[in-house]
């Protein structure tokens, strides 16, 4: 085609040297004074400071078993900005009596404190068929190096500490086809046989969840569960504790929903 | 000045002129013009184009309503702000030289605003809430005016609530008062977009929440058998461990893709191919606005070959390409010269390869080409982690143009996730998924002004500015912060200045400075090339210059509207 004549172009051109910065005596090369903006209805251009309400239901599934199937739920919610949130956690099993085991609830604080991580700071209620206890919380919450979501969590009142450590992680074997290993492994200072606490490693709750995201927000699952308790407590006739309902250690073929909003 | 209504303006202009604007407007005489405007017309007479063609109004005063207006995009129709009914909103054709008034009246329940992008203006008449004006509230009216002191291919948005990205957009043509500088016959405005029936809040809390939501081409295990046949199994696993080990997807291309968007070329669905007559032999003007909220596309006529002769609405020495890609707020004009009686598809994909938009230039309606499959989806590499590499490009050795970073790098904190360590220079790369396609792609190093900078003075200081971004927490902004939390940036009136810009994230962000043009360092010397959106290549460090020579607040910020909306934002201060 015709083209008029052009200047050459620098095609393929990489490297440029820019020429040096020239501060003349009328300008100064300092940076002005910064200003006090005052906004037009001190009306900010962006609202990049909102608030966000989010709620996952990461567990909420059926674990079977022969004459006794459980409930299990597992959830958290959270509401706040980029840098500080209220946090809430929630889990629980129920058995087929209605009996409710490893009911902790917490409601915390949560501040960013690095890219990947949250401090959460407040307080976990063990609220469920068992005796009522109550916690201070303490704990980070984030992600992980090579994508791993993990939280650690110490807590304490006056008959001791306990600690819970949580990780999970997606493995991608489609974009839509997720395999999930998670654990929860709890600790505890001193035994507390009514809650069938023990002292040391008390217990974990464990499971290999896969999921197919048919939507983001709606995946359900199935998997393979294990609950075990450990320690004195779980070998202690007056447990109450209903977890091991055949035993102290429970394999179980579960299915579920993972859903958030 | 008085309103010069539409038969005044028309009779101003040049034979030759009159028939490049009557070739737009050939499909639209059924549509829109009146008939006193047809029978002026002494264009080759095209047949009627299909539905779809943006009404377009000349003059130099306007009553613009903004409302809620049905659009059917999708199978169900949407309620979208529109300016007089239309999505995209008409193309407003000015002259240089006028001063244009502009009467925006607001019909919708919320405040609203207009934004002339790329327009050198005063301050006060920028539309941008805030900092320009107080917005326009629901029911009133708020009158632009000013004068125009550019000529080219421009466009206009709001600039409030997400209403851009729910379809407020459309072109802006302002014809050179002493006459185009290159001919040609007839010209067409293309206006892309990505369209959601998916509410822009919704977007946003999505991505909050989990910021590959809408990226489903990730590398699985599935995908590793075959990676690992094509390139070996430890150098997969290696990658792949590297990417891991930094908490970053190399997948990470768009933010948000065609699982929810469609992808529009004037306002129309590939299905519904927009099209663009013209006859055989014609030299036909292709005016390409990019008006997506999130989307860069890469755009190709296959068979015809594209004369890029602006970018910006500044004219550039003629580069003949095969493809480009242009940038969220970008505009570029070319000349194609279709010389058979056949149909050409206009194929602009995305540059993640989830969707496009097309259209057709076709001597009849009707007609249609091929549509090319798409390239494979980008994978990001090192490079665009601001590692350098060393990968050949174009025969140079990448790590020979790393620039070392300052020491005023910006920390990693809950806003920032990396530091590009070797940030490089990339203006000659033509970007991520374009290298060595067999194709000629168009880069930044290949754009060279048509005249000297109007400002010859060397910049008397540098303003060096990180971008940078928290995928995982879906933050943005620069140097580690975001709007809220950040400084405005004052400039002195009258001074000149260079803006160096690293990208320490590993996507592109397209950076639009308001009010005042930026003159990119790309080696050009005196005939840098004056753009108003730059795009930062990821990894990669550029400068330009800025003459800060209209005072007041100016928007500063990624034209990706999510990343600006999420802190990707400045104030830019002129006093």
């Amino acid at each position: 085609m015709a083209m008029p004549p052009s200047a050459p172009v620098a095609a393929g051109k990489t490297h440029v040297s820019l020429p040096p910065l020239s501060p003349s005596t009328r300008w100064p090369a300092t940076p002005p004074p910064v200003p006090k903006v005052r906004y037009i209805h001190n009306m900010p251009p962006v609202m990049d400071h909102n608030t966000y309400f989010h709620i996952l239901m990461e567990q909420l599934e059926g674990r079977y078993a022969a004459g006794d199937s459980l409930f299990r739920y597992s959830g958290q919610a959270w509401f706040g900005t980029d840098h500080d949130k209220l946090w809430i956690k929630s889990e629980g099993t129920v058995d087929g009596h209605r009996t409710m085991s490893d009911g902790d609830h917490e409601l915390l604080y949560d501040h960013a404190i690095s890219t990947y991580f949250d401090l959460q700071a407040g307080t976990r209620l063990d609220l469920d068929s068992g005796p009522v206890r109550a916690w201070g919380a303490v704990g980070v919450q984030g992600l992980a190096l090579y994508f791993f979501d993990v939280s650690a969590t110490a807590y304490f009142n006056a008959d001791g500490v306990a600690g819970k450590l949580e990780g999970s992680y997606d493995l991608l074997i489609t974009n839509r086809l997720i395999l999930q290993p998670q654990a929860e492994l709890n600790f505890y200072s001193r035994t507390d046989p009514a809650r069938g606490d023990s002292q040391g490693f008390s217990s974990i709750d464990t499971g290999l969840r896969l999921r197919y995201e048919f939507k983001r927000k709606l995946a359900p699952y199935i998997a393979v569960t294990y609950a075990g308790n450990y320690g004195a407590a779980a070998r202690s006739p007056s447990a109450t504790r209903t977890t091991p309902a055949n035993g102290p250690e429970d394999v179980r073929f579960t299915f579920g929903l993972r859903t958030w909003y | 000045m008085m309103p010069s209504p539409f038969p005044t303006l028309a009779g101003r202009l040049s034979r030759r002129r009159f028939i490049t604007g009557a070739g737009a407007l050939a499909g639209l005489s059924a549509l829109h013009a009146p008939a006193r405007f047809a029978s002026a017309m002494d264009a080759p007479v095209l047949p009627p184009l299909p539905a779809g063609h943006i009404p377009q109004q000349s003059a130099s005063t306007f009553l613009l309503n903004i409302g809620h207006t049905p659009v059917h995009v999708l199978s169900k129709p949407q309620m979208a702000p529109t300016v007089n009914g239309s999505m995209p909103a008409p193309t407003l054709r000015w002259r240089e030289g006028d001063e244009v008034s502009l009467h925006v009246h607001n019909t919708m329940d919320e405040e609203t605003s207009i934004h002339w992008h790329g327009l050198r203006c005063p301050a006060n008449m920028d539309g941008v809430p805030g900092l320009s004006f107080g917005g326009i509230a629901p029911g009133q009216t708020f009158t632009y005016r000013f004068m125009l002191k550019q000529s080219g291919t421009y466009w206009y948005h709001s600039h409030s609530n997400m209403q851009e990205a729910k379809g407020l957009y459309g072109a802006i043509v302002i014809d050179p008062k002493d006459g185009e500088s290159r001919h040609y016959d007839r010209d067409y405005v293309i206006v892309l977009s990505d369209w959601s029936d998916v509410e822009p809040s919704d977007i946003i809390k999505n991505l909050k929440f989990q910021s590959d939501y809408y990226t489903f081409r990730q590398r699985t295990a599935a995908s590793f058998f075959p990676d690992a046949r094509r390139d070996g199994v430890l150098p997969v696993l290696k990658n792949r461990m590297q990417w891991a080990g930094m908490n970053m997807s190399a997948t990470d291309i768009s933010d948000v893709s065609g699982i929810i968007y469609t992808y529009l070329m004037n306002g129309q669905t590939p299905h519904a191919n927009w099209t663009g007559l013209f006859a055989p032999g014609e030299r036909i003007r292709l005016r390409f606005i990019n008006a997506s909220a999130m989307t860069f596309y890469d755009i190709r006529i296959p068979g015809l070959p594209m004369t890029i002769i602006q970018s910006d609405g500044n004219d550039v020495e003629p580069v003949q390409v095969d493809e480009f890609r242009i940038g969220v707020a970008e505009t570029y004009d070319c000349i194609v010269v279709p010389q058979a009686t056949q149909a050409y598809t206009i194929f602009a994909q995305s540059e993640d390869r989830t969707g496009y938009a097309r259209g057709t230039l076709a001597p009849r309606a009707g007609m249609s080409a091929a549509i090319p499959p798409m390239d494979p989806r980008p994978v990001r590499t090192m490079l665009d982690m601001g590692m350098g590499s060393d990968m050949k490009m174009g025969g140079m050795d990448m790590k020979a143009m790393a620039h070392q970073p300052k020491a005023d790098t910006p920390p990693l904190n809950v806003e920032n996730q990396n530091v590009a360590a070797m940030p490089v220079n990339r203006l000659a790369d033509p970007g991520d998924g374009l290298r060595n396609n067999g194709r000629r792609v168009l880069s930044y190093a290949d754009l060279r002004a048509t005249r000297p900078a109007s400002d010859p003075r060397p910049p008397s200081r540098e303003i060096t500015l990180h971008l940078t971004g928290n995928m995982e927490r879906y933050i943005w902004g620069f140097d580690g912060r975001k709007f809220s939390e950040a400084e405005p940036i004052p400039l002195r009136l009258g001074e000149r200045v260079r803006f160096v810009l690293i990208n320490d994230t590993m996507m592109e962000h397209p950076i639009h400075l308001h009010g005042l043009w930026s003159e990119l360092e790309n080696g050009q010397g005196a005939y840098n090339p004056v753009k108003h959106t730059i795009i930062v290549q990821p990894g990669s460090r550029l400068s330009y210059l800025v003459s800060a020579d209209t005072p007041g607040l100016w928007a500063y910020h990624c034209h990706l509207l999510y990343h600006m909306d999420l802190g990707m934002f400045r104030t830019v201060v002129v006093s």
